[in-house]
């Protein structure tokens, strides 16, 4: 099973991403952003991170790479899309997925240990989860309150789409707590929060991310 | 302005130069006109006048700097020392790892947000320059009052700036000190640390060998910031009414610094590069006198060539230039094709600016026109050295016969508002406001980051090395005693390290000071760097580089002496670290080492207003044994918490809020030094029972005092017969900064108020 | 030289923190007179001559496509001497 991880300019938590499939037995492919090739993987996670700077808007230039042209191709027929933070900000921007993230109501970067509870469990990366189960995975970026009009939202809500959401305290200003949406067909997820940064308590606070990894393969394996 | 070429200076012999404005003394002005033979071109006074300050060379500090050098320990640690960008450890299985703590307070405090984004993106280069893949940060930090207006200003700007620039680079940030006096006040420290890891053999070193080789820029364009930022900001006094000609205040891209060092450690990979040196203070100056300097001396650069953001700008202006995110490579001419690929992979500007020379002068030119010809050691390592009068002030002896007058708690309701005042005091309350705006998790190798004892981060997923770092200054003992405050500091970090269970192998240092025309601060200066260099020999610690800063002080008031130190250790296997904190109910706490009245320097005498005394003196004998106690007993230890400001009450405030689980403690004797004294050398430990005898045993070796003090427990923190539950601790401790800084804002503008124009 | 101007703000109902935090700094200043602050972008971008029609319509589509975000964002264009 092979897994892409994108690296734009400017990407984070690429590596961390790829250590995170390695983890689950799966094998990670290196995608270059100017690099329309995908390299024959099955599935693709858009990291975290600041590409371009996150100058204009977070994820504005990156949706334009070469690799995003084949990737929003290849999604649109199914193939499993995860993208985290700064990969949720793309796949707004590329309208594989609805709304946007805009600036923390505090207006400042954050980073913490976020209790989430897990709301759909038919995506292609939360199979593995339980519906109602709480996690504990690390929240961190500067602009992650999701934002959407008043009909998308309520077509989220009613559609099941939402995947996640924050507990307690509203941490960003998000709608509706809102951590993470998926598409109609359910291959296509973003997260704010950062599944790779919990695979292992050693490196993070819990190994409750791991499910996200292990259901992409599962979802694979069963196709 | 006509250019000023070498052949106009012989023409013109005594055209006047404003060297005085540039910072330069008449005597330093006359020692250029000696090694020139000759008036230095514009351009030649420019370099000069900023690798001659005090910033770049060191002038007042390095007769006494020196010491660290001629006291070093041995260490077979010790892979490159003192005088490059950054000292080298061995820390085995191959990896050699780097680092360095460097300044930005001037800065900082003109620009909170810039100054404190560039200083950390300038502690990075310095780190990548050595070969290294940068992998962490940490930033002390020290502010005035934190109820000060100008606190308000600089602070919230200074943590946004360390988070946005450190963030969007990618490294975690995973430790650092904030403290608040009045001395910082309008001269806020903005001290930044970084951390890097590479394979012995992928060494850099900043020298420029080779005759033929090629000069390369690469990074940013050049645009006009910081023009004279190191010799105008960083030395003699500056002031808002300067040139608006030219933005003195750097503006820093992490963006571009991002890809900076993806693309150098491709270009490092693949051994494309013979020296390297990164550009920051006096930007180009600086660098090519540096790399010609350290090399075989002869280098010729065609100025003209630099690409440039702002077009405008004169050569002058260029060599001054501290834009940032840029680096100077020297490559083999057989290598550059490669390199200019790997640099258009990751769309970096790149350009060959000149070549190493056979002759020894470094020579630049503008449009083929030569305006500069001079000796590059003469720039760059020779430059002015002072003996600056050092005399003991008088303050010493009178804040040192001062007794303390201080309420000493002993009654239950005595106990709980001690223990409440001071663990809500803005320096001992929670900083996680500060520290929650910092990616502590990105490259997914931290172990520890704050508020543990010290940052830690794994350097091989396979075989779990690691290595941990810790930074501290405690400034009220250098005030009363700047030798032993100094010691003090390093026996603080090491230890600090070793409760982790991580071995202590070299030390950095940040020293701020005010200004060393004063003879009482170059006293503390003198004292402090030598309790520093014997603390190391006797801990056989080597320092591994530093940076200095001076002229921190506002009006006639200098700040307290604050050495900053950061020690260096590594932990063979990370999952082995003893956290600072327990998580489960029946363990035993005991308390390694004797508690006399320190109150001297303590924070419940700064909390009533009392500076005076004598400061405790180091015993780093009883360190030593400490540290070796701590590594030896590692797998006793459920937990290890160091006692630092705030003695017991914080130490174990600390520890039952990390995890909820509270503590009861059962104290004999003087309830309340036991609680408030700030005795150096002691640490709290949680152990299951099972290990009494063990822990007595290793007490005893170790000729360490061992004290059973009570157990883990329960839902309050209960010291004899007061009694404080958790959440009523956790409000006291949470609530301060929040409180503080919560409505502050670090992008509403933070322009400096008219009335607080610095002086000296 | 004539310059292009794009003027992007978030639309009317989604929130601007950056906004509200800069009205309610205002009055803490002195500055009473604001009854609400939304804050955006501004892009200036520089072309020879005078911009023409055909040249303005490329701009809209930038805007549509890059400098704004459909999403949450609205922009204006126009022409600056």
């Amino acid at each position: 099973m092979k897994v892409g991880v994108v690296t734009f300019p400017g990407s984070l938590d690429d590596r961390d991403a790829a250590r995170a499939i390695r983890a689950v037995g799966a094998e990670a492919i290196a995608l270059w952003h100017g690099d329309s090739e995908l390299h024959n993987v099955d599935a693709v996670i858009l990291p975290g991170g600041f590409s371009y700077g996150d100058y204009l808007r977070c994820g504005a230039i990156s949706r334009f790479a070469p690799v995003m042209t084949s990737i929003i191709e290849r999604a649109n027929t199914g193939m499993p899309v995860l993208g985290i933070c700064n990969g949720f900000q793309i796949l707004c921007e590329s309208h594989l997925l609805p709304g946007a993230l805009t600036r923390n109501h505090a207006l400042h970067f954050l980073c913490t240990d976020q209790r989430l509870r897990i709301e759909n469990t038919t995506t292609a990366w939360t199979s593995n989860f339980t519906v109602g189960q709480e996690i504990v995975i690390p929240l961190k970026n500067g602009e992650g309150s999701f934002q959407c009009d008043d009909a998308t939202l309520a077509q989220l809500e009613d559609e099941g789409r939402v995947v996640l959401r924050y507990v307690g305290e509203n941490p960003n200003g998000s709608r509706n707590l809102i951590a993470g949406i998926t598409n109609a067909r359910g291959n296509v997820v973003g997260l704010m929060p950062h599944p790779e940064h919990a695979i292992d308590p050693l490196t993070g606070p819990s190994a409750d991310g791991l499910p996200f990894f292990t259901s992409v393969l599962t979802a694979l394996v069963g196709k | 302005m006509a250019l000023d070429t070498v052949a106009a200076a012989g023409t013109t012999p005594d055209r006047s130069q404003p060297f005085a404005a540039l910072g330069l003394k008449p005597d330093e002005y006359q020692r250029i006109r000696e090694i020139l033979g000759r008036r230095p071109t514009s351009s030649e006074l420019a370099m000069y006048s900023v690798m001659w300050s005090e910033h770049c060379s060191y002038k007042s500090s390095k007769v006494h700097l020196r010491q660290f050098g001629e006291k070093a320990p041995h260490s077979d640690a010790l892979l490159v020392g003192i005088g490059e960008n950054a000292g080298v450890v061995d820390v085995g299985q191959g990896y050699a790892v780097t680092f360095k703590i460097e300044s930005h307070n001037h800065p900082s405090f003109v620009e909170p947000y810039q100054g404190a984004a560039t200083g950390v993106g300038g502690i990075v280069r310095d780190i990548l320059t050595m070969g290294a893949r940068p992998i962490a940060v940490m930033d002390p930090l020290r502010f005035g009052p934190a109820d000060a207006p100008d606190t308000h200003r600089v602070l919230p700007g200074i943590v946004a700036g360390i988070g946005g620039y450190g963030n969007c680079l990618g490294l975690p940030n995973i430790g650092g000190e904030i403290v608040f006096d009045e001395t910082y006040a309008g001269n806020p420290l903005v001290n930044a640390l970084c951390v890097g890891v590479m394979r012995h053999d992928q060494i850099k070193l900043a020298k420029a060998s080779g005759v033929g080789n090629l000069v390369v820029l690469y990074g940013a364009k050049t645009g006009g910031d910081g023009i004279g930022g190191v010799s105008i900001l960083a030395s003699e006094t500056f002031d808002s009414t300067g040139s608006a000609k030219r933005p003195s205040v750097q503006v820093g891209d992490p963006f571009v610094e991002k890809v900076l060092i993806e693309c150098s450690l491709e270009i490092f990979a693949e051994d494309l590069v013979v020296g390297i040196q990164d550009l920051g203070g006096a930007g180009l100056s600086c660098a090519t006198s540096e790399l010609a300097s350290a090399g075989t001396g002869g280098m010729k650069v065609a100025l003209d060539t630099v690409p440039l953001r702002d077009p405008s700008l004169s050569p002058e202006e260029i060599l001054m230039s501290e834009s940032q995110e840029r680096m100077c490579a020297i490559v083999e001419p057989s290598k550059i094709d490669r390199f200019l690929e790997i640099c258009k992979k990751w769309d970096v500007t790149v350009t060959v600016i000149g070549e190493v020379t056979d002759s020894d002068r470094l020579i630049i030119t503008w449009h083929d026109e030569v305006i500069v010809n001079v000796p590059p050691r003469t720039v760059a390592h020779e430059g002015p050295v002072y003996e600056r009068p050092c005399i003991k002030p008088d303050y010493v002896d009178r804040v040192n016969a001062e007794k303390l007058n201080l309420p000493m708690p002993t009654t239950a309701s005595e106990i709980r508002a001690a223990v409440l005042k001071l663990i809500s005091s803005p320096n001992l309350a929670d900083k996680s406001w500060v520290t929650s705006q910092y990616d502590k998790y990105v490259q997914g190798n931290t172990i520890q980051s704050q508020p543990e004892d010290s940052g830690m981060v794994r350097i091989d997923e396979k075989t779990h090395l690691g290595v941990a770092i810790s930074t501290d200054a405690n400034a009220s003992w250098s005030y009363l005693n700047p030798y032993e405050g100094a010691k003090l500091a390093l026996a603080e970090a090491a230890r600090n390290i070793a409760t982790a269970g991580a071995k202590p192998l070299a030390v950095t240092n940040c020293l701020n000071f005010g200004s060393p025309e004063d003879p009482g601060v170059m006293w503390q200066f003198a004292e402090t760097v030598r309790g520093l260099a014997d603390g190391c020999l006797e801990m056989g610690l080597p320092v591994t580089g530093g940076n200095v800063s001076f002229y921190n002080s506002t009006g006639d008031v200098a700040i307290l002496p604050t050495p900053v130190i950061g020690v260096l250790g590594v932990i063979q296997d990370v999952r082995t670290r003893t956290p600072m904190s327990f998580d489960r109910t029946g363990l035993d706490l005991y308390l390694f080492g004797e508690t006399h009245a320190d109150l001297a320097g303590s924070e419940w005498a700064y909390l009533h207003n009392q500076r005076g005394g004598q400061a405790p003196t180091a015993d780093l004998q009883r360190e030593i044994r400490l540290i070796k106690l701590l590594l030896e007993g590692q797998p006793l230890f459920a937990a290890a918490h160091d006692l630092s400001q705030g003695g017991l009450v914080a130490t174990l405030s600390e520890m039952v809020l990390r995890h909820n689980m509270g503590a009861t403690i059962q104290l004999t004797g003087d309830l309340a030094t036991a609680l408030l004294s700030e005795t150096p050398g002691r640490v709290v430990v949680a152990v299951e029972p099972t290990n009494a005898q063990a822990i007595n045993t290793l007490a005893a070796k170790h000729q360490i005092a061992l004290t059973q003090i009570g157990t883990t427990g329960g839902s309050s923190l209960t010291i004899n017969d007061a009694a404080i539950g958790l959440d009523e601790l956790r409000r006291a401790f949470t609530d301060t900064i929040p409180k503080l800084f919560g409505h502050s804002r670090a992008d509403l503008p933070s322009i400096l108020p008219l009335d607080a124009k610095k002086i000296g | 030289m004539a310059k292009i101007v794009v003027d992007v703000m978030l639309k009317p109902e989604i929130l601007d923190p950056q906004g509200q935090a800069v009205g309610a700094a205002l009055p803490r200043l002195g500055f009473t007179f604001a009854k609400s602050v939304r804050q955006g972008k501004r892009f200036e971008i520089e072309v020879d001559g005078d911009p023409t029609p055909a040249q303005l319509a490329e701009v809209s589509k930038a805007a549509q496509t890059l400098l704004a975000n459909p999403v949450i964002e609205t922009f204006v264009v126009k022409v600056e001497k």
